[in-house]
């Protein structure tokens, strides 16, 4: 184990499978020269040479589909939009090409490509570019969308998205590039569609991805202090999602909350909630809540921005209250 | 293509390449290739970096010297607000600022070649723009420092709100100008649109959308592309094989390209575009060659992609110094004038920086109003709630004080 960045390890597992495996290349807007707008694909460019790591202009629709076309023609792109915003420019090539060549050839083709993007606010980004679209492609099947909220994730699931023979979305965050985790050395390559466990406890079930796992597992280490046992579930993967390990955890605590950066309706938390009344009705004790942002485009003013998305104090307030059974 | 050529030989009935014509025409001339005419001769030009005043046969212009100067203090001052800006962000009082720096004779020249009328189209760089429009540079701030959306409203001075989506607004423009057709506002006495966008933006699939619709509608839309050369880190000919206003030719309309460091060009050349445009003449792509003197935004750093023997070469075609010179070797302006200028555009800049630091924060509720034109329950619960839940921090505060925090 080494203490990297979630960003280091982004970085040296793109390393590690552009010198593993030819056929994998990077494409993206300033992922070359400018070395990556948030600076994941520091020094590639150098190293590997413009036929690896290629620099594109500003056409998301086109280099999606120019890496959709080489990955059907057997290369492995590693496309890098800068935000998950920007992907709705290319969400034709995205949910109607990538998504449904495999099935509408027949199963003559396949596409292995990776899109990496970040999504998340918080930045003072303003509400164009702080969205968190990922709910958008979870929906839809022929793709596989991963999360991962922990720097060794960063490693294991994008080296599992590049090996894997069909189009997966990798869900970065901009609040967690800086954050530093121990990382496994070596050869590291997580299962897709496995959630896990990041701290387990007996009184509640407290699910999240990406950044609102991170806050989950803080807000439940302090909960500690109270007396609380709360079980943080890293969901990892939102398409295909692991069910099983929600519910068995349910089954166990009776009570759950849902955490998510993105807004109520229609997202991830209402996936959860009815997951557990499916597969664990009988055992609850109090209605599954959910957390998520203010329904809203997300504030460029900072206060209302901090305002709108959801908090460690709003975590605890809900758990709170679904521990009180109201 | 010649050289391929000469080994060839010509079939039955077939005519000869170009490069065969009969040896008498000597010397042999290259086809006739429009798209390859000599560059100098492509760049409009009415006011040389030295500051002389050069004609082109098809953009003369008659222009006094109060119009000069007029022109001439426009520049000084959005380049003034520009710095203010800039400064304001580095202080911590802006999230971000694009700056124009540059760029101010284009949007100079441009800006003041549109009628009361007509419609102008931003993207979020066109401060310069926005001054000729006669809107505060104070409403711009607003924006930027995050305490307004949108900012102001789009038909006070037919200036469009900002658009931070790359190219999108081309296509915004564009269904604007069949509006005015619609409207029978072409013609005599008519109206036109103007669409700004940048070299990046041509990449984008909506302005070439843009471009088609616009021709095959014959709308009264000018395309105004300041081609600063870069977008971001990517230069321009990573971005193109072809110059950018020939595009123009493929999809039926004609393009210029003009100095767009110099504002006498720009306002002459915008103008007849403008006017062909209103009569129903259909679009014109005017590209204003010229250069992004400074970052991208506030975000980038140039030096690491770019070279700074680059920027000083453009530095020696700066927009503002060629007017200057122009005023004093033709003896049009007194040194006092430039002193005025420089006073006025401070004044400028002390009252925008003093304005941006008294605008208050919104509101907090405030992000629920503009969701939907009519308030849903959903809506309506939720904004309840947060007021609630604001309101007990103000019923906690003499417990919190106790406590000593």
């Amino acid at each position: 184990m080494t203490v990297i960045s979630y960003r280091q390890a982004l970085h040296d597992t793109l390393r590690a499978e552009l010198l593993r495996d030819e056929n994998v290349f990077l494409i993206g807007e300033e992922i070359g020269v400018f070395e990556g707008s948030y600076k994941i694909t520091a020094g590639l460019l150098a190293e590997f040479g413009p036929r690896r790591v290629r620099d594109t202009p500003i056409c998301e629709e086109g280099f999606t589909g120019v890496a959709i076309g080489a990955a059907m023609m057997g290369l492995r792109p590693v496309v890098e939009i800068m935000t998950i915003n920007f992907s709705l420019l290319a969400i034709d090539q995205i949910v109607n090409n990538a998504a449904k060549l495999r099935s509408l050839s027949g199963g003559q083709l396949s596409v292995p490509m990776v899109i990496r993007t970040p999504g998340g606010g918080g930045q003072q980004l303003s509400a164009t570019h702080s969205q968190n679209l990922e709910v958008f492609y979870a929906h839809v099947p022929g793709l596989k969308v991963l999360a991962p909220a922990t720097c060794a994730d960063a490693k294991g699931l994008l080296a599992a998205a590049i090996r894997d023979d069909d189009p997966v979305i990798v869900l970065e965050n901009l609040a967690l590039y800086n954050t530093k985790g121990e990382v496994p050395d070596g050869e590291h390559v997580a299962e897709i569609g496995r959630a896990a466990v990041l701290k387990p406890g007996r009184d509640i079930t407290v699910v999240g991805y990406s950044r609102a796992a991170v806050i989950a597992l803080d807000v439940a280490r302090r909960l500690e202090d109270d007396a609380i046992s709360a079980e943080v579930i890293d969901l990892r993967s939102l398409r295909p999602l692991d069910r099983e390990t929600v519910c068995a955890s349910v089954r166990k605590t009776s009570r759950a909350v849902v955490v998510e950066d993105d807004w109520l309706s229609y997202g991830t938390g209402a996936e959860i909630a009815a997951t557990i009344a499916e597969g664990a009705f009988d055992y609850l004790d109090a209605p599954v809540r959910r957390v998520a942002a203010a329904e809203v485009p997300l504030p460029y003013a900072k206060p209302l921005e901090l305002a709108a998305l959801p908090d460690a104090g709003a975590i605890t307030r809900v758990i709170r209250q679904t521990l009180e059974g109201n | 293509m010649a050289v391929k050529d000469a080994g060839r030989a010509a079939r039955p009935g077939e005519r000869a390449p170009a490069s065969r014509a009969p040896a008498s025409r000597a010397p042999a001339r290259e086809p006739e290739r429009p798209e390859r005419r000599a560059d100098p001769a492509e760049l409009i030009q009415l006011l040389t970096p030295e500051g002389e005043r050069v004609e082109h046969p098809d953009y003369p212009l008659e222009i006094s010297a109060a119009e000069v100067k007029a022109l001439y203090r426009d520049l000084v001052i959005v380049r003034r607000i520009d710095f203010e800006a800039i400064a304001l962000q580095r202080q911590g009082e802006l999230g971000i600022w694009a700056s124009l720096l540059g760029q101010e004779a284009a949007q100079v020249g441009s800006g003041r070649a549109l009628g009361p009328r007509d419609m102008a189209f931003p993207t979020y760089r066109e401060h310069g723009v926005a001054w000729c429009r006669g809107l505060d540079p104070v409403k711009l701030l607003e924006l930027f420092r995050g305490v307004s959306h949108g900012g102001w409203d789009p038909t006070e001075h037919n200036f469009h709100l900002y658009t931070i989506v790359i190219g999108s607004q081309t296509l915004h423009a564009t269904g604007y100008a069949m509006g005015i057709q619609r409207d029978g506002a072409v013609g005599d006495d008519g109206e036109a649109v103007i669409a700004y966008f940048g070299d990046g933006a041509t990449s984008q699939g909506d302005v070439n959308e843009a471009f088609i619709w616009a021709s095959v509608n014959n709308a009264p839309i000018v395309f105004f592309c300041q081609n600063n050369q870069w977008a971001i880190s990517e230069p321009l000919e990573r971005q193109t094989r072809t110059p950018l206003f020939q595009r123009a030719n493929g999809f039926g309309f004609p393009g210029v390209r003009v100095d767009g460091n110099d504002v006498l060009a720009c306002l002459a050349v915008t103008r007849k575009a403008m006017q062909a445009a209103r009569e129903g003449q259909g679009p014109t792509l005017i590209e204003a060659f010229t250069y992004r003197m400074g970052a991208h935004t506030t975000t980038d750093d140039p030096t690491r992609y770019r070279l700074s023997a680059e920027l000083e070469s453009w530095k020696l075609k700066d927009p503002i110094e060629r007017v200057k010179q122009y005023l004093i070797r033709t003896e049009q302006a007194e040194m006092t004038f430039f002193d005025e200028v420089e006073a006025e555009a401070a004044a400028v800049g002390s009252r925008v920086r003093a304005a941006c630091l008294q605008m208050p924060d919104p509101p907090p509720t405030s992000m629920f109003d503009d969701v939907l034109t009519t308030q849903t329950t959903q809506l309506a619960t939720e904004r309840a709630g947060f007021a609630a839940y604001l309101d007990s921090f103000a019923a906690q505060e003499p417990v919190l004080a106790e406590e000593g925090r």
